[in-house]
């Protein structure tokens, strides 16, 4: 079990519920995977909770752990209402907080989100912000209450993986007690096992599995590489060197030429 | 079988009611509108595309949808244009067109110059592109009016602002109600559209334009008229298009063309597709008769083969154990 801020939850995977074939794939992929927690966005897939009844009730089947998002807010105060309507609505504190800075790109305006972050915090929520890999926002956002980060890894969509391993070497190593979960720019399984190998406490991704041929068998394989990385990381991976290191006894041995 | 009733105006009672009425049965249709149209029908684009939409969808839309177009000539002829599909994407989204086409078959890459000859008025815009030359178009508004007349004339009698309930007089139902239809396990995908109209652009075929978030598809129409759509909220609200949506819309005809930002917006239309959750459409057997729904984005499409499997239905049991003679 993952404990993440009290929840024991039963694996690593999160899972976005947009942009999938139908809600069954949908739902077979969570189930597949075992992913446990869903995020929902109330504003992009379910015109700000008007008439969306139906879909939430099928997410709400899936029997998983259901993380609101803020996704499609430029502005603190549209976070802060999205946030405040999402508890109601989906009965959750816990808000995956977004506030964008550029339309196109989906890139968080990082100065909005410390302050959204600071008001929500302070209003009882669990705030998850979605955020970059700069390591003074990262302290910004835990100085504004937050318990955990999803730092993005690439941007949303581009399905790049981690561009900058550096900076998320560098973030795990800062904050070695704070959950930390990559959100955004995972392409494929390895993606996900590079993050985990690094110590990463979980990873989020929607499009790498939404959009594959067979959302099905994609979540399934993330789920494995998620798994495998955790476990490589618990077991002590074998940092690399310049030069080979043989596994058996160079001398005494027989040589025959 | 006698008679029976065919309750919604929609493109799924409408070819339903051909088809029987074809077959020789006595037809009424019911519509709770006081008019043809208003319904998800009247904003749908009116593709017959069951290649592209392979894309997202699954199988059977292809199984089913692959015989649309030879449907609707053989009914209504000379409304369905048979120019294909093209798809194309701006340059910085170019790797969207890889994926479109390893997820579809029915189709080939095209150049810079393929597609110029094509449609001249996008020469120099794309350089790449797929043509699925197996698809086609209608207007969904003029085919459904057009429909309509031939229903009336082959006999098959409207009855308009009525829901059908409690009408005296018929054998069996057919249920075509869409999202008005009371079924639980139905729910609303919002679509929303823009009618623009603009002679500085002609285009002979539906142009799909690939991005990651807001794929968008711009299907021409009579007089200088172009349909965009379409957004998929999953929401049963029929309010009015929202800024946003409009905005990205119309930001995706401009970025087809810029010439696009100089059309007239003739009309927004919001409609709420009926889908089940695995958006596949779905025949059910009723006490004396059966339901069609769950069309979802693909009422031109799939509607022709389900009012054949709904009309073999009712006939056969009408054989068998004449439960609708």
């Amino acid at each position: 079990m993952f404990d993440l801020l009290g929840a024991a939850l039963p694996s690593r995977l999160f899972l976005g519920t947009a942009q999938y074939p139908s809600p069954v794939i949908l739902a077979d992929a969570v189930k597949t995977s075992g992913a446990s927690v869903v995020t929902v966005s109330l504003r992009r897939e379910m015109a700000g909770g008007r008439g969306g009844e139906k879909f939430w009730s099928l997410v709400n089947s899936l029997g998983v752990r259901i993380l609101p998002n803020t996704a499609g807010c430029h502005s603190v105060k549209e976070a802060v209402t999205t946030a405040k309507m999402a508890r109601e609505v989906f009965g959750t504190s816990w808000i995956k907080l977004e506030v964008i800075g550029n339309h196109d790109t989906l890139q968080p305006d990082v100065f909005g989100l410390v302050e959204a972050a600071r008001i929500l915090c302070e209003d009882g929520f669990t705030v998850f912000p979605y955020t970059t890999d700069d390591l003074v926002v990262a302290e910004r956002l835990l100085g504004a209450g937050c318990k955990v980060l999803m730092p993005w890894c690439a941007p949303i969509g581009s399905a790049l993986g981690p561009v900058n391993i550096m900076a998320l070497r560098s973030m795990r190593g800062h904050f070695p007690d704070v959950p930390l979960i990559v959100d955004a720019g995972l392409g494929r399984p390895s993606h996900a096992a590079t993050v985990m190998e690094l110590g990463f406490d979980a990873v989020l991704l929607n499009t790498a599995v939404a959009k594959a041929a067979d959302p099905v068998g994609m979540a399934r394989a993330f789920s494995k590489a998620v798994d495998a990385g955790r476990e490589a990381f618990g077991s002590g991976l074998l940092e690399p060197r310049d030069v080979a290191v043989p596994s058996t006894p160079t001398f005494g041995r027989a040589v025959l030429s | 079988m006698r008679r029976v009733l065919v309750k919604g105006a929609g493109v799924a009672g409408l070819t339903v009611a051909h088809e029987l009425a074809a077959r020789g049965a006595s037809v009424t249709v019911a519509e709770i509108r006081s008019q043809m149209g208003g319904n998800a029908s009247w904003s749908a684009g009116g593709m017959l595309a069951p290649w592209c939409e392979r894309e997202s969808a699954e199988q059977p839309v292809l199984d089913l949808g692959r015989g649309a177009a030879d449907w609707w000539d053989a009914v209504l002829p000379g409304q369905a244009t048979r120019a294909g599909t093209l798809v194309v994407a701006p340059p910085r989204d170019v790797g969207e067109l890889d994926r479109f086409a390893s997820r579809t078959s029915g189709h080939r890459w095209l150049g810079e110059e393929d597609i110029a000859k094509l449609e001249p008025d996008l020469a120099g815009r794309f350089k790449r592109g797929l043509f699925f030359s197996g698809e086609a178009h209608l207007d969904p508004r003029r085919v459904m009016t057009a429909l309509h007349d031939k229903l009336v004339a082959m006999g098959v009698d409207f009855r308009f602002a009525i829901d059908g309930q409690g009408l005296p007089g018929f054998e069996c139902e057919v249920d075509c109600r869409g999202i008005a239809a009371d079924d639980a396990a139905l729910r609303g995908v919002r679509g929303e559209m823009l009618i623009l109209r603009t002679p500085d652009i002609s285009l002979s075929r539906p142009v799909r334009l690939l991005h990651p978030r807001f794929p968008l598809y711009i299907v021409p129409r009579a007089d200088h008229h172009f349909m965009a759509g379409a957004t998929m909220i999953e929401s049963d609200e029929v309010g009015p298009v929202t800024v946003r949506s409009m905005m990205e819309l119309a930001g995706a005809a401009c970025a087809l063309h810029p010439a696009f930002g100089e059309a007239a917006i003739v009309e927004t239309s919001a409609g709420v597709r009926p889908a089940f959750a695995d958006n596949l459409p779905r025949i059910e057997t009723l006490g004396n008769g059966v339901a069609i729904n769950g069309l979802y984005r693909h009422g031109f499409l799939l509607a022709p083969a389900m009012a054949r499997q709904a009309a073999d239905i009712l006939f056969d049991i009408d054989k068998r154990v004449g439960a609708c003679a």
